[in-house]
């Protein structure tokens, strides 16, 4: 909110123009658009670039685009040499959602995604989280789920996990990490914060390690070093090790972010949560940690984001994400070099999954918005 | 010691570091008595009845609360702070909760008070203090005499039976000071034991049983308020008092 001065002499204040009474997208424009001739241009430029960008685009994508009845690229270029070969996609979508998952099974990891949308609605929708009982429900449907989708128990056919790939892998672990790490995350930062020097120092030396690696190597410990330290002929499934390799990774950073939140907290809640008698877990539970993590949302939200993201580095150690698969695909003679058509696909995916929780955490922090704080 | 003593305090000696904060601490509230507490700034008035509370950890001496002595012994300290309520400078009220929240939390999570009580004691407080019709609103909504009104239900809501001050007015508006100073004096004529830290000498002379003088740690005078205000005995006391009672 930059006022502008006025230079004028003691007691000949100028007759100044009523303020601007236009509303709607004029008004908008004139004050966000074109408010000097700086932003007129950089404005006009701006336009002019999306004006060469956007319809050639909508050009390929949609309009020139082929979907159906494209058996191979070549089929493709011949019904519409210029435009995107969706029908690639479209054949293989299968395999892009399920991986190389036994066609006769993938009835499970349907029902899954099914519980998956159940126990997000839970995590998320605060009438159906203050349902008594709930959290045991969601808890319920994620053993369901594990159990589904691995199968070996209730008559289900085991499934090894280096079957699994495409988004179903990308959602299982990016949910698993985001699920497992922020309550290990919120441990980690009160163990930072404590003033027992067991705690805090462990604490320290995790989180400082784990930010101090890459979480590619990381990966490459879980997927081949690890090995050499378990005794022989333990079978320590790979999916396992990455899973708790991009939790912890997660749960460190998440763990700093938190604790920049607590440190935001007044002394004087702390005071007053012992002065009422609260035991340190009930105060952290019921004051302070309420009021850090929504402090925190943010940048635990931008935690999450750039883990989901991360999640496609597991094709580096073998894993069938959606790249993995993708890159595999374009290696087939009949859908060769496709990668423009595969990696705006794959973009898109994650944009709407990472923009998704971008929207709901400024959502969640206007509703948790309680006026001034004190 | 005697059960006539609601608070009492034994040769008790606190520092900060090196600096000598508390020095020699020697103070026997009887049940349903009201002290005051003043004096310059610095002079380690809130830092003494911090201690009864033990968010100030004292180094020597005794400290015995209700009969509980404040030692390292968590459960005890629980056990005493359960008893004694606390209303600051800056309310410290909870802001992501609603007023009746505020009051319900204590009882519910430390007491075990079930819900629907404890909802029925806070109202009957908030009445009390004169806001009932805020209970559903969240601190930030409030004016800050209406927050002090509220941390003082907050802390009743717990059924104490000593209650702290540590400056409740003093960061209010001349005008919202009042509406604090009278909850206090109902509840003082009702008969709580109370220890008040505060520059509000007109509440002192209308309530208190004795008011205390402290200076650079040390207690320097304590008296009945007639006395005290009328005849004061130490120099830095005359000096005080001329400076705060134009």
């Amino acid at each position: 909110m930059s006022e502008q001065t006025r230079d004028y002499v003691l007691g000949e204040h100028p007759e100044l123009p009523a303020p601007d009474q236009r509303s709607g997208f004029v008004k908008w424009a004139m004050e966000n658009l074109f408010s000097s001739i700086g932003n007129s241009v950089v404005t006009i430029v701006g336009l002019y670039i999306l004006y060469l960008v956007i319809p050639p685009f909508i050009q390929w994508a949609i309009i020139d685009s082929v979907v159906l009845g494209a058996e191979s690229r070549r089929e493709c270029q011949a019904i519409n040499p210029d435009g995107a070969c969706w029908a690639f996609i479209y054949r293989r979508w299968d395999q892009f959602v399920y991986g190389f998952y036994p066609a006769p099974e993938r009835w499970r990891v349907n029902l899954s995604f099914v519980f998956v949308a159940i126990i997000i609605a839970i995590a998320l929708v605060e009438k159906l989280r203050a349902i008594k009982g709930a959290i045991w429900v969601a808890l319920a449907l994620v053993a369901a789920c594990a159990i589904l989708i691995v199968g070996g128990m209730f008559g289900l056919d085991r499934v090894p996990t280096n079957k699994f790939g495409g988004f179903m892998l990308t959602l299982i672990i990016g949910l698993t990490g985001i699920f497992a790490s922020l309550p290990i995350g919120i441990v980690l930062a009160l163990s930072r914060l404590s003033s027992l020097p067991i705690f805090s120092i462990f604490a320290t030396i995790f989180i400082e390690f784990i930010r101090g690696v890459p979480l590619i190597t990381l990966l490459f410990i879980a997927s081949t070093l690890l090995s050499y330290f378990l005794p022989p002929g333990t079978n320590f499934d790979l999916l396992v090790r990455v899973l708790i390799m991009v939790t912890l990774f997660s749960a460190a950073y998440l763990a700093e972010v938190i604790r920049g939140g607590l440190a935001a907290i007044p002394r004087g809640q702390y005071e007053a949560a012992d002065a009422l008698g609260l035991s340190y877990w009930k105060s952290m539970r019921l004051i302070i940690l309420p009021q850090a993590l929504k402090i925190s949302i943010p940048g635990i939200v931008s935690s999450f984001i750039g883990l989901f993201k991360d999640t496609t580095l597991v094709l580096i150690i073998g894993l069938l994400d959606p790249l993995g698969i993708g890159q595999a695909a374009i290696a087939d003679v009949k859908w060769i070099a496709l990668s423009n058509e595969l990696y705006v696909f794959i973009a898109l995916f994650f944009f709407v999954f990472c923009f998704s929780m971008s929207r709901y955490s400024l959502y969640l922090e206007r509703k948790l918005h309680t006026g001034h704080k004190r | 010691m005697s059960e006539d003593f609601a608070i009492k305090i034994n040769q008790m000696h606190k520092w900060y570091g090196d600096f000598h904060v508390l020095r020699d601490i020697n103070l026997e509230v009887k049940k349903g008595e009201i002290i005051v507490v003043c004096g310059p700034s610095g002079s380690g008035k809130s830092t003494l009845i911090r201690c009864i509370n033990r968010l100030e950890e004292h180094q020597q001496g005794d400290i015995i609360v209700d009969g509980i002595e404040l030692t390292n012994d968590v459960k005890k300290i629980d056990e005493v702070r359960r008893e004694v309520g606390m209303c600051f400078q800056h309310f410290n009220l909870f802001p992501h909760l609603t007023i009746l929240e505020n009051c319900t939390l204590a009882p519910i999570w430390v007491r075990g008070t079930p819900k629907a009580e404890a909802e029925e004691i806070a109202m009957g407080f908030l009445e009390k203090v004169k806001i009932p019709e805020q209970a559903a609103k969240y601190p930030g909504q409030l004016s800050g005499g209406q927050q002090q009104r509220v941390a003082i239900a907050r802390s009743l809501c717990m059924k104490p039976r000593i209650m702290l001050f540590d400056e409740p007015t003093s960061a209010l508006d001349p005008e919202m000071i009042k509406e604090v100073l009278d909850v206090m004096t109902d509840l003082a004529n009702e008969g709580m034991t109370m220890i008040c830290v505060t520059h509000e000498m007109g509440f002192a002379k209308q309530v208190a049983d004795r008011v205390i003088f402290m200076d650079a740690g040390q207690i320097i005078e304590e008296n009945v308020p007639t006395e005290f205000f009328d005849n004061p005995q130490n120099e830095r006391t005359k000096l005080f008092l001329s400076q705060i009672l134009h």
